[in-house]
Formats: structure tokens, sequence, C-alpha cells
């Protein structure tokens, strides 16, 4: 559907690629409509929709009052009548006002209804930390949302997806929920001549390697990307994959991975406890148990809510130095090779 | 101005003469400007970082109603909050600091510019959740009623947060149960980009808050004195158990939503009308006219100001950084040593 008939690849940035997808979207379908607050005037709180108001006017880009439940509920409504909304929350500490309505309707409507109601909803919202905004703008819930059934969780992290996965999201009969992470709409790149709609029910291997699979998703990808580079520097080959999909988990790459790196590392801006990384982890001991060389490591955000003075909230979240140092102890010491250095000094372990 | 609805009860007139307290409140009003216009400075320098929003424009709201409460009262307030803070007493220094993500600062640097606390003076914080405190401020209240206390608590809130459910449940369960709460909803016509008339359907705040049972009042919130005079009476009428009051603060803010917002969804005529009605000026004005303020006490006060922030600024630029050690502090409470 989105071919763009560029002959090649073209500079945008991850703002301008997600833009481009709703305005494809708008396009497309005329029963597709994109509600929330200040996504028409004032062109959406991080500037996304810029411009859509314009071309489409004021029923497809449709401001909301700040009432959560009530938009987020008629988004649902709407797609139940044969809409398809796109409703974007503003951030993700926002949509626990719907989250009553995402998951006691559109998580549970289909089912409840014996399969008679399905709710094609599309949700946005911004997840994420790293630019000071303290403890209620700052956290990655999208863990929680990928423990609903009923939902898919989706989390673009480049900007082919930022560009190619509302499409696949839209066509898909059931709610999808996309994190946008706050820090990636500035990052700016080539958008691929060859893009186009983003399988969504499969993880991408962003770099491959052979001694540890680095798994992440969406704000942690361009960290796990620098850490790989640093790992490689040092000689070790980190393969990277970026999950894409929270919810269905796409269990066949992470295996498939690990049956050729035999460690993993989770990286995961989520809180610990219950993240998220900690299903990942559950999932590979579970399935891949035989494959591993070492305990599956997880890299997540500190468990306190986000701080706001600089050096706090950088020492709560996934830096790429913690990311390398968990990849080193996955993949263990070094093995000791004869002649490669004295293994004992005076008596004492060299290391 | 005044304006009120046919509805809503009228606060009466304001007394002719004016107490003698009011060269202080315009001394309270232009150190929040002050304070602000110089928190510009800091965060172009990035020096602050986060969101900031600034109350420039409505500092007679915070002023004149925190001028009605007492120290035993409590205050709930939003992310626009550098205003009531300093009004309510916070020291500069502790807010500055807390700006500059210090140690000293009011929240320990945990906080920044939307989450400014002070437990001492009963500054129940800066919320970054819209509407997010007037359910707490209903429970602040409630503790009141059942402790016996005869105290109030003052929730700020905006015209984006009347739309928002937490306000409209809060204000039927504050009403439903007679709690000392007094609701001032800062009505500066826009949330973020959202005018007000194109996000409620009746835009009279007041007469939809007077359908809840309450008192409710619309006030010219650029008049301190306008401000003062409604916040006492209102708060008179919460101390005497006649349940919640709602205040509709008819306000304007001069800059943009926040240090983000390039302001393109308003008209800079009507930025332009609404300053000519700034209240610093408007008091100052009336304060000359009626001898009670010379160029040389204006100037001194402008000193005593600057000197204050000067300060400030510069204690927070010495005050030691929080340790990365302590990140996991307070995020739960420290065990008490047995005794
Ligand atoms: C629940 C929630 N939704 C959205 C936001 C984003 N947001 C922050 S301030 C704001 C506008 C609020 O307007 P208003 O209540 O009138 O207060 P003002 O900023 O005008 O003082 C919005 C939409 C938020 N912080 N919380
Ligand atoms: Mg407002």
């Amino acid at each position: 559907m989105p071919a763009t008939g560029d002959p090649a690849e073209r500079k945008t940035t991850y703002r301008e690629a997600m833009r481009e997808a709703l305005r494809d979207a708008l396009r497309a379908d005329e029963r597709v409509f994109l509600m929330g607050e200040d996504v028409g005037r004032y062109g959406g709180c991080f500037g996304v929709s810029l411009g859509l108001l314009e071309e489409f006017g004021p029923e497809r880009v449709r401001d909301a009052p700040l009432s959560e439940s009530a938009f987020v509920g008629a988004g649902i409504g709407a797609a139940l009548a044969g809409m398809r909304p796109i409703v974007e929350i503003m951030t993700v500490n926002f949509s626990l006002l719907a989250l009553d309505q995402i998951l006691n309707n559109a998580a549970t409507l289909l089912h409840m209804s014996g399969g008679q109601l399905p709710v094609p909803i599309v949700i946005r919202m911004t997840t994420g930390a790293g630019r000071q905004l303290a403890a209620q703008h700052s956290h990655s819930l999208e863990g929680w949302y990928a423990h609903i059934p009923g939902l898919r969780v989706l989390a673009p992290a480049t900007i082919a997806d930022a560009r190619y996965m509302l499409a696949p999201a839209l066509a898909d009969p059931d709610p999808v929920l996309i994190f946008e992470h706050g820090g990636l709409y500035n990052t700016s790149g080539d958008l691929p001549a060859d893009a186009g709609p983003v399988d969504i029910d499969h993880a991408a291997i962003r770099r491959p390697g052979t001694d540890v699979s680095l798994i992440t998703y969406g704000g942690s990808l361009p960290k796990v990307l620098a850490a790989a580079d640093d790992l490689a520097r040092g000689g070790i080959s980190a393969e990277v994959v970026d999950l894409r999909t929270l919810r269905p988990l796409d269990d066949a790459t992470l295996a498939g991975s690990v049956a050729r790196t035999h460690r993993a590392v989770v990286v995961d801006e989520g809180w610990r406890t219950g993240s998220l990384a900690a299903e990942i982890s559950a999932r590979l001991t579970e399935n891949n148990f035989y494959d591993l060389d070492a305990p599956v490591e997880r890299v997540c955000s500190a468990e306190v809510p986000m701080p706001y003075a600089r050096r706090l909230e950088e020492a709560a979240l996934p830096q790429v130095a913690g990311i390398v140092a968990a990849a080193r102890r996955a993949v263990g010491p070094e093995p000791f090779t004869v002649g490669a250095g004295a293994p004992y000094q005076d008596g004492k372990a060299a290391g | 101005m005044s304006a009120t609805t046919p509805r809503a009860r009228k606060p009466r007139a304001r007394p002719k003469k004016q107490p003698a307290h009011v060269p202080a409140l315009l001394a309270s009003m232009l150190r929040i400007r002050r304070f602000e216009e110089r928190c510009v400075e800091l965060y172009s320098a990035a020096r602050i970082r986060g969101f900031m929003h600034l109350y420039i424009g409505e500092e007679a709201v915070a002023v004149g109603v925190v001028e009605a409460l007492t120290d035993e009262d409590a205050v709930v307030s939003t992310y626009r909050e550098h205003g009531h803070a300093l009004a309510r007493g916070v020291p500069a220094d502790a807010i500055m600091a807390e700006m500059f993500g210090k140690a000293t600062g009011c929240s320990r640097g945990r906080g920044g510019s939307m989450h400014l606390f002070d437990a001492s003076r009963r500054f129940y914080g800066g919320n970054a959740i819209v509407g997010g405190g007037l359910p707490l401020a209903a429970g602040l209240a409630l503790a009141d009623r059942i402790a016996g206390r005869n105290r109030v608590t003052c929730c700020f809130f905006g015209d984006g947060a009347f739309a928002e459910g937490e306000f409209h449940e809060t204000a039927n369960l504050a009403a439903l149960w007679g709690l000392p709460l007094l609701l001032v909803c800062e009505n500066n016509l826009y949330a973020m980009g959202t005018a007000l008339e194109r996000a409620q359907a009746q835009t009279d705040l007041a007469m939809r808050a007077a359908s809840y049972g309450m008192v409710s009042w619309a006030v010219d919130g650029m008049d301190v004195l306008a401000v003062e005079d409604a916040a006492r009476r209102a708060a008179e009428g919460v101390r005497a158990g006649s349940g919640p009051h709602f205040l509709e603060m008819r306000t304007y803010r001069f800059r943009a939503h926040s240090m983000y917002d390039p302001d393109r969804y308003r008209d800079k005529a009507e930025i332009e009308r609404w300053k000519e009605n700034d209240p610093v000026e408007r008091l100052a004005g009336r304060l000359r006219q009626s001898g009670e303020l010379t160029d040389e006490a204006l100037a001194e006060l402008e000193q005593r100001v600057a000197d204050e922030i000067d300060a400030a600024v510069h204690s927070a630029e010495q005050a030691p950084e929080e340790p990365v050690e302590d990140l996991l502090r307070y995020v739960t409470s420290p065990v008490e040593e047995a005794s």
C-alpha cells in the first residue's frame, strides 16, 4: 500500500516518518480518523501530526478535550461501529486514565461477546525517559500493556518502522497499541527506498552476530547498537534483535538467535521486576535452556520513579556501558590459552 | 470586572479602601514575575531542564488566594506551580536549587520544575498529571473533617483539568461529603493549544461547578484584590462548615504553554490585549495613583527582589548534586530505628 515510488533512499526523521504514515492512512481509507489532545490545531504535543488538520479537516483530525478515558472509549465505540480510529494519547503516563477502557473494553469485547465484536482501533502514545521530565512523564509502561491478552503491542524503533508499521496495525482487526519512544522523534536517517509494510508478527535482526544476543526494542535500540559496536572493538560479536512486537512475542526469532549465540542479554527501559525483560528471560529459560551457555542477563531501569536530576536519571536508565558489561558477563572470561599471559602471578589469580 | 453568571453567587464588591498589606501583594507578584524571568534565562543556558511552565500573567491568582490562607491550611498545585510555591513561602533558593537538580532543592533534585514540594509548609506539590491533584486534595480535606481540624485545603488546577473525570468525580464527592475544600480553577482560556471553547461544551465553568451544589464564583483573576477578597470569603465559608467552594479565576498566561511550545494557536493581538491588564502593572499603577508607591520605593523593591534571586541562583550553582549512590533513596520509607 504505501509504495513511495522514490528511486533512492530519502533523508527523514522519525517524527516525519510517523506523520507520513498517518497521512497515508488518512488518504487510503475514509474510515480512518485521528483523535486526541492537541493533535489538530497544535499539531500534536510532539509535533507528529503538524499540518494534518489543514489537509484533512477537523472531522478527521479531531481535537479532544482533556478526557483520556472518554476519548479512548469513544475511539473503541467508533471502531465497533465500523470506523478505523487512530487515537493518540500524549504519553503512556496519561494512558493510565484510559486504562479501564483499554483493558476492560478494547481488549475484552471480542472475547466477551463470543467473537461478535472485534475492536479495530490503533492507539498511539509516547513512552520512555531521557529528557529530565521526572516521575510523571518518563515511565516505560508498555510492558504492562504487553501483559494483556487481546492487544497487539508494537514498538517502532527505526525510521522505517515508524513509517511502515501503522498500515499493518490498521489492517489488524483487533486493538493495536503503538509505543513511540520520545527520544526517537528527532532521530534522522535514511528511509530505504525498498522499505514497505512491516511484518508485525516478527522481530528483526538489526545486526547479525555470533557470541551474544542483545535483545531489545524501541528507544533502547540505538544504545544497544552502540554497545554492539563497542563489543565488536573488543572482539565480541553481538547479534542485535529488535522485538518490534512486544505482544505477541516472536519466540521463533529469539530461539534462532540464541541457538546461534548461546548467550542472551535483554535490554528494556521498563523496571526490572515483572518486566518484559523478565518475560523474555523466562521464555528463553523455558524454551531454549539447552542452547544457553550462561544465565540470561537483564539490563533494565533502576527500580525508582524516574528522578529529574540529570545524573540520577542517567544512572537510573540502561546505558551503553551497562549493556556492554552485561554482555561481557554473559560471554564470560576469555578462554585460557597457553602462553597468552601468565595466569598466575605471585600466587594470585591474575584475573 | 468580577464577571459572574446569573446562577453563581457574586462576591461582595471590593472595599474601596485598600488595606495596608497591598504593597506586600505587589511585592509578592513582582517576585514571582522576576523569578520566572530569570528561570527563562537559565533554561536557555541549559541550567534548568525538563518541562518548565511559566505562570507569568497569572501571578494575581496565587498571591491573592494564598494571602487568604493560614499556615495550617494545605495547598495542592499543578506543574505550573512556581508562583504557588513562592507565594506559599517555599524559599526561592530551595526552588531554584530544585530546578538545578541539586541536593538542596525542595524535592532533593528528584522533582524539578513540575514537582516542587514542601511538607513543612503544607505545600503538597506540583502535579504533572492534569487533574491529578484534585482527588488528593479531597483526601487531605477529608482527613481534616474526620479529625475535627478546622483547616482548608486549597487546590489549584486549570480549565483543562475541568474536562477530566477527576475534576467531576472530586467535585461531586467533596460536595456530597461537605469537605473543607477550596477549588481554585485557573481559567487561562487554554489547555496547551486548545482554546476553552473548543474543549468545553459549556464554557461557563463557575456555573457548572455550582451545579454540584457548591458555592461558586467567577472572579477577575487579573486583579489581585478581587482575587484575595473572593478567596477570603470562600475560605471563610469553608471554615464555617458550608462545604467546598469553587472559584473560577479568569486569567491568562502571557507566555507559551511550556518552553517547548511554539505558541502557534493564539492570536498575538489577543496576548497583547491581555497584557494591557497585567496584574503587576495594574496594581502598581493603582498604588502609584493613591500615592502608596513612589518610583524610589518601586526601584528599591526591584533591587530587593533581584538580590534575592541572585542569591538563589548563586546558592543553587554552588549546591552539591545528589550522589548517584542515593539513586534508590525515598522509594520506600526508611526503616525506623527501634526506640
Ligand atoms: C492527564 C494528562 N493529560 C495530558 C497531559 C498533558 N498536558 C500537560 S498540561 C496540559 C494542559 C492543561 O491545561 P490546563 O488544565 O488549562 O492548565 P494550564 O496549563 O493552562 O495552566 C496538557 C494537555 C497531562 N499532563 N496529563
Ligand atoms: Mg488552562
